[in-house]
């Protein structure tokens, strides 16, 4: 294999790894508020420690969220030195606001969140916790705008030829504020925010069927519902947005989304189908003129295809379409599920549906595919180019870096990142199997 | 009088980058010294000492990384991809070190205990040295293609001038480390910690008076900023005496302005680093072809605007940092939430 497919690999399983924990972390981190927010509220001796026990695991999720995530950090040069010579102003400026702007704070006040009980007031204690949600949200911010940018490019003019060819910015606010960055930054926190509540929702239903601390639990589960309710429904309507703004900057992108060959003609909305790229057509469930519809609000309204895509500027289609299309299913079945749950929850009778918990228990794993699918759309989508329409792939890998040395770090990668994953699963197995802890408040003391 | 962007971005890029080795520093060297101690409790005492700010220190490399991106991005570009795995082999290093942090006290077992003791310090030393390695090669001179790539092999970057200034940048944490720690303990552990200290200021005075002698000797260059502007020797005095300070707050038992003192000593050497490079940040062989601070930089709009962005959050960045440190001031104490 050459460089170029290599560090490919290297980084999306490098990203696809990271992008396992911050998410979790981000929605923990509204989970904590709330919870933390009860405490103060009601002073309800429950809710602090339910705060304290996600706060564990909070920690566990950041540590290993920071350990792969400097690796991200590190990469763009290391594998894509010619990308990052073309976009450092634009993308190392957004880098460089994350450091600034998000990690610090996030980093800064972890450490009062985990190890601060006993040295600050609860209302201190609240605000670290609110800090570190912010800095976890502003972190998502800044990397949404780098990526964004890579995808509706804007604020740029292009300098220097050949290899010094670079994106100089001429205007900051449109390259931070570039025409997909608001609509995939809601998305992509509506997806986070799902990520941590079913989490909570997972562990609670889980001790509720265990008959484990069981008031915890059903605590753990309406705070689960409500915040996963929340992000289900803000999901569905920023999805739509975003396709909008992919239908109007990346036409190439949302043909492959739904496999819509011909040049220019209504396109039609799939349920489940199966791309036949040899024939250049769709084989499966479909809703005629619904992907019109739904990005001009007529069912007959022409939507551009691949046909009118050069075959070299054009995504690849198949990877494209199912991992959209399983996303979508994916979301909505979070919706269904969440809604059902909302509705014996008021009626009062979840607690007995023990199917329905089960789903509850299972369901920690659906946000999680659902975000890794998202990205497979955004990233793949965005083939064959590394900066959409300036730059390609191929041409942003480091020149002179060998494909051996890729594939020593690969497999290191692949063997480090296995053992950090089987050690995450078994730390948090075990603390979850540990419970929380005991329903003592522990109130700041005075130092010596 | 207009300011220069390349020349502020140039300050900011290395007072990042000393503010990381400052305090990422102190972790570090509280790894490298870890196995010295042999009870589980002492060593708990001394994951405990940086448990609350390590994850913040880092911070300092991360943004370091980002503004280097951003300011000079041929020297990232170049630096990054040219040093390709030695790079990788300090990423492990600090999610060794990192995840070692985590992982070490969840665990009873002494195997797992001892395993993961061992990956922090280890990890520790290795992230020093090759940090000192990466700065050795930029300062002594690397091969630099037409494009601005590395043209070199992975031994090109291991030769002496580079192995002995790695040994001092671990030399120099160790020394910061124990200081550190002699600030975090008490009683037995703390006398204990206090005498490596002075092994660890000789330690590093040894190695620091080999490098300055290389560097004298055999890159000449470094001294061309100081020879044309004899000014610019009161740094390099100033950091000498900053670090022979250090053994006299000791002795005198004022840990604090000793850890204060050493703190300066590493911000001087960052400076006297800068001063021998400017305008260069990374030296070519071929002198043609070194990346400085105009060459390789982003545009003066794009340096302009991230300065504003800068005077917003440095201050918010040592707000933050102060307050975290202020909070955990004091001995370390362990509780049922500690490491």
């Amino acid at each position: 294999m050459d460089a170029a497919t290599l560090s490919r690999l290297q980084f999306g399983a490098t990203i696809a790894f990271h992008y396992v924990f911050p998410p979790i972390n981000i929605g923990l981190g509204v989970g904590l508020v709330l919870m933390e927010g009860a405490y103060l509220w009601t002073r309800r001796p429950l809710y602090q420690q339910m705060t304290r026990f996600w706060v564990r695991i909070f920690g566990l999720t950041f540590a290993i969220g920071v350990a792969t995530g400097i690796v991200m950090e590190f990469e763009f040069g290391t594998n894509w030195s010619a990308y990052s010579r073309f976009v450092g102003d634009v993308f190392g400026s957004a880098l460089a606001a994350e450091g600034l702007f998000a990690f610090f704070m996030e980093s800064g006040f972890l450490g009062l969140l985990l190890f601060g009980w006993t040295l600050v007031p609860p209302a201190v204690h609240f605000l670290a916790t609110v800090l570190v949600c912010l800095g976890a949200h502003f972190s998502a911010v800044w990397i949404i705008v780098a990526n964004s940018w890579m995808q509706t490019p804007a604020g740029f003019q292009l300098v220097g030829e050949g290899a010094a060819r670079r994106a100089e910015t001429t205007d900051f606010f449109a390259a931070v504020l570039n025409p997909s960055t608001a609509t995939r930054l809601l998305h992509t926190l509506m997806g986070a925010w799902q990520a941590g509540a079913c989490f909570v929702l997972s562990v609670g239903a889980w001790y509720v069927l265990r008959r484990r601390h069981e008031e915890f639990g059903r605590a753990a589960v309406g705070f689960g519902l409500v915040l996963g309710l929340l992000a289900a429904v803000g999901s569905l309507v920023t999805g739509d947005w975003s396709a909008r703004v992919v239908a109007a900057h990346q036409p190439a992108k949302l043909a492959a989304m739904e496999g819509h060959y011909p040049a220019s003609a209504p396109a039609p909305l799939h349920v489940v189908g199966w791309i036949d790229e040899a024939h250049e057509r769709v084989v499966g469930l479909r809703i005629p003129g619904g992907l019109s519809w739904l990005v001009h609000g007529d069912s007959t309204a022409p939507v551009p295809g691949l046909a009118s895509v050069p075959p070299a500027d054009r995504p690849p289609v198949g990877a494209v379409f199912q991992s959209f299309h399983l996303m979508v299913l994916i979301g909505l079945g979070l919706i269904a599920l969440e809604s059902v749950g909302a509705w014996f929850w008021w009626r009062g009778t979840l607690f007995e549906r023990r199917g329905l918990l089960w789903l509850f228990v299972l369901s920690v794993l659906a946000p999680q595919a659902a975000n890794q699918l998202g990205w497979l759309v955004a990233e793949l989508g965005r083939q064959p180019w590394i900066v959409y329409g300036l730059m390609r792939t191929a041409d942003g890998v480091s020149p002179r870096v060998a494909p051996a040395a890729i594939v020593a770090s690969l497999v290191l990668f692949g063997l480090v990142y296995l053992l950090l994953f089987a050690l995450f699963l078994f730390l948090l197995d075990q603390k979850i199997r540990q419970g929380p802890p005991p329903l003592a408040v522990e109130e700041p003391h005075r130092r010596a | 009088m207009t300011l220069d962007p390349h020349l502020v971005w140039f300050l900011l890029v290395g007072i990042l980058l000393a503010g990381y080795a400052v305090l990422d520093g102190l972790d570090l060297g509280v790894g490298a010294l870890h196995l010295f101690v042999r009870r589980d409790d002492e060593r708990r005492m001394f994951l405990n000492a940086i448990g609350p700010v390590w994850d913040g220190n880092e911070v300092w490399l991360v943004t370091g990384g980002g503004a280097l991106f951003a300011a000079f991005p041929g020297v990232y570009a170049t630096v990054f991809a040219g040093f390709y795995l030695p790079m990788m082999v300090l990423l492990f290093a600090l999610i060794f070190r990192a995840v070692a942090i985590e992982f070490r006290s969840t665990q009873p077992g002494v195997a797992w205990r001892s395993t993961w003791d061992a990956s922090f310090s280890v990890a520790s030393v290795l992230a020093s040295l090759l940090f000192g390695v990466a700065f050795g090669n930029v300062i002594w001179g690397i091969p630099i293609d037409a494009a601005g790539e590395y043209a070199g092999g992975l031994l090109n970057l291991l030769h002496p001038y580079a192995l002995l200034t790695g040994v001092t940048t671990v030399a120099l944490f160790t020394m910061q480390g124990a200081i550190y720690l002699v600030l975090k303990t008490e009683g037995a552990l703390q006398a204990r910690v206090r005498a490596w200290v002075n092994d660890a200021i000789i330690f590093f005075v040894i190695c620091y008076a080999t490098t300055t002698m290389a560097t004298l000797v055999y890159v000449p260059h470094m001294t061309h900023a100081i020879r044309g502007h004899p000014i610019l020797f009161v740094p390099a005095l100033a950091t000498m005496l900053a670090i022979a300070n250090v053994p006299r707050e000791i002795h005198h038992g004022r840990v604090f302005r000793a850890f204060l003192s050493s703190s300066g000593a590493v911000f001087g050497l960052m400076g006297l680093v800068g001063i021998g490079m400017f305008p260069n940040l990374v030296t070519a062989t071929d002198p043609a072809r070194s990346l400085t601070i105009y060459n390789a930089a982003s545009s003066e709009g794009t340096l302009g605007t991230m300065l504003v962005i800068a005077l917003i959050g440095v201050p918010l960045v040592l707000a933050y940092t102060a307050t975290v440190y202020w909070v955990f001031r004091g001995k370390v104490r362990l509780d049922s939430a500690s490491y």
